[in-house]
């Protein structure tokens, strides 16, 4: 595939008013004595520049959802509908493709590279989109620097302190400008302190016009957050907006 | 509905950088699991240069000795006796017209050389006594280890030069004239010692000694027993054609005539089975660096399913992960056959210079050495590159 036709499809605005995330009575049934019903007909809408918090204690099926929006996991029914995508209509090749140009992940334990510095952390989040080392690493800069991390670029994950690790995450997920950037417990390693720049920097991200959802068990980080979704049993129990201050 | 996005791609660039990750952060484990395959490419690339340096030698010698000398023997009368060749054979085969040196050895029957009187005449050691022309030295390209050859004056007296094997047998190394052994009757001085003659190794257990002294001391009959002839590298075949008739007319069909260097060729031919042998053990250590790397990778990928996990959630596809780990696999087996190879050409030239031999590599190693890495790595890596392909994405993450 040509570089001009990738430009074409990010920057061609077709669905403007489509929700980044449709669910439609979606159900994911894990088979086992008796089946784990981790969703169990969870319908849900989230609009451009939104950010939700998923909160639920664990086996709640929060994590299942986390994989269903990331498109790492399918529904066994009902529609999901990932940034005007039909999920289920895909293959695995073209979910992949899904990953790497239109989700972010950050993940609690931060999964990155040991012994390579932040900047290369941070280009490998475009490693799969076929972009030049030299241009990966150019955007790279740019987002580390997007993330105040501008004066660690050559710092290994080791030289880095928790808070700024999960920042090098958020930079790497951030990197491909996604549509859609999925957190799950992104504070769940982190001191209350990193915690709370780390939401900061959300809060920020998503005020510069970042789609973001947060999964977490913790109510005091989905607190913070304009948007929380509550689940339990795979079942959606409430869904409140909080206005902003 | 929207069209589908444009498709994960990762350059072919970046597959090689992936693919080497593993490398890079373990390599000792790298340098390890290579080593297996390493020994097994090494034992392969140094039998094979081994018996290329040694057939190299032989070739070499056979350049240097020639090829054109055929020899020719009395060979047995029908009747299964000695035959003899008339006296004058030598003299008929220096006048066929290729012919350009022709000499002769007529061997006394019954006749062997002793240290002292006192050693019991059935104490030969296996030695023989010839009587040899003043020539013969320089037909065979025979060489001198010490000491020199009988020429026309030292051929009337009881004078002897012995073969490699003979002076070895009999204890003796100093040809300056002050060692005596009994020969027939008589002491003869030892004057030379010869070199090992690869085109005539029967002189190598032979005691020479004059033409003349032989005739006259020890009633030698004077008929040769064994003709050495050097003719055109051309006209060989046909030189070996009219041999027979010209040095026994009388009965043709019991002269043989052998071509020595064939049978210097034919032994370098014979050592091919013992380098097969040695390369299927290479092959079996090859198959067990193999394994290893398999190990390795089998290995690799329960311990990176994080890593998998994450690349997935990063957009690879499952034949991006299959490259990796195939690749990593194939680098692993690279990383051996280049170490491998360059092992055993160092041991090769070691071998080859101890044994005092030109050494030699034919370049099909190479290309073979490469070929089997590559198949070891390919087969070695295909297994744990599929597993690693197949895991869900999910299944990946949920490990820690």
């Amino acid at each position: 595939m040509s570089m001009q036709t990738e430009t074409a499809a990010t920057l061609s605005p077709t669905a403007v008013n489509d929700p980044v995330v449709l669910l439609e009575d979606v159900r994911r049934v894990y088979p086992g004595q008796p089946p784990v019903r981790a969703l169990d007909g969870v319908s849900l809408e989230i609009n451009a520049g939104e950010l939700v918090g998923v909160v639920g204690p664990s086996g709640s099926g929060k994590t299942t959802m986390l994989n269903v929006l990331g498109t790492l996991d399918r529904a066994d029914a009902g529609l999901v509908q990932i940034d005007g995508y039909d999920v289920s209509s895909l293959s695995d090749r073209q979910l992949s493709a899904i990953r790497a140009r239109r989700v972010g992940f950050v993940f609690q334990q931060f999964f990155l590279a040991p012994g390579v510095s932040a900047l290369d952390n941070v280009a490998d989040g475009l490693l799969y989109s076929g972009l030049s080392r030299h241009r990966r690493r150019a955007r790279a800069r740019q987002t580390l620097t997007r993330v105040g991390l501008a004066d660690r670029m050559h710092h290994k994950p080791n030289e880095l302190s928790g808070g700024q690790r999960q920042r090098v995450a958020v930079a790497r997920a951030l990197v491909g400008k996604p549509s859609l950037l999925l957190a799950d417990e992104p504070t769940g390693a982190l001191d209350s302190t990193s915690g709370a720049a780390v939401l900061k920097l959300l809060h920020e991200l998503r005020d510069g016009g970042t789609t973001i959802v947060v999964i977490t068990h913790d109510h005091n980080v989905a607190a913070e957050l304009p948007r929380q979704v509550h689940i339990l049993d795979g079942k959606i129990e409430s869904d409140e907006r909080v206005s902003q201050i | 509905m929207k069209a589908a996005p444009a498709p994960s791609r990762l350059r072919p660039r970046d597959t090689l950088r992936v693919a080497s990750s593993g490398v890079r952060t373990r390599p000792l484990r790298a340098v390890l699991s290579a080593l297996g395959i390493a020994v097994g490419i090494a034992a392969m690339v140094t039998v094979v240069g081994v018996s290329a340096s040694s057939r190299e030698q032989v070739n070499e010698q056979l350049r240097n000795l020639g090829t054109n000398l055929l020899t020719v023997s009395a060979g047995q009368t029908l009747a299964g006796g000695e035959s003899k060749l008339p006296e004058d054979s030598v003299d008929m085969v220096a006048r066929i017209g290729p012919v350009t040196t022709v000499s002769a050895i007529g061997t006394i029957n019954d006749m062997s050389v002793y240290r002292n009187q006192h050693i019991p005449v059935e104490e030969t050691n296996g030695l023989a006594v010839n009587a040899a022309r003043t020539d013969l030295l320089d037909t065979v390209s025979g060489t001198l280890a010490s000491g020199r050859w009988l020429d026309d004056a030292l051929a009337k007296y009881p004078t002897v030069v012995l073969g490699a094997n003979a002076a070895e047998r009999l204890g003796i190394t100093q040809t300056d004239g002050s060692v005596e052994v009994w020969l027939g009757d008589e002491w003869f001085t030892v004057v030379g010692i010869l070199d090992p003659v690869p085109l005539a190794p029967e002189l190598d257990s032979a005691a020479m000694i004059g033409w003349p002294v032989a005739a006259d001391e020890l009633g030698f009959d004077g008929s040769p027993t064994t003709i050495y002839e050097r003719s055109d590298e051309s006209a060989v075949e046909d030189v070996r054609v009219v041999l027979p008739a010209t040095v026994n007319p009388a009965n043709p069909e019991e002269v043989s005539v052998s071509r020595p260097s064939d049978a210097l060729a034919a032994q370098a031919a014979a050592d091919e089975t013992l380098t097969t042998l040695l390369l299927a053990l290479g092959g079996v250590a090859l198959l067990v660096g193999g394994i290893g790397v398999a190990n390795t990778m089998v290995i690799a990928v329960l311990e990176r399913r994080s890593e998998i996990g994450l690349r997935r959630a990063l957009g690879a596809t499952r034949p991006h992960i299959r490259r990796q780990f195939l690749g990593e696999s194939l680098l692993l087996a690279g990383l051996g056959g280049v170490g491998g190879a360059a092992m055993g050409g160092v041991a090769t030239l070691a071998f080859a210079t101890y044994r005092d031999w030109p050494p030699a590599m034919p370049l099909w190693v190479l290309g073979g050495a490469a070929a089997a890495t590559i198949v070891v790595g390919a087969i070695a890596g295909a297994y744990p590159a599929a597993r690693a392909a197949r895991l869900p994405p999910t299944a990946a993450l949920a490990t820690i």
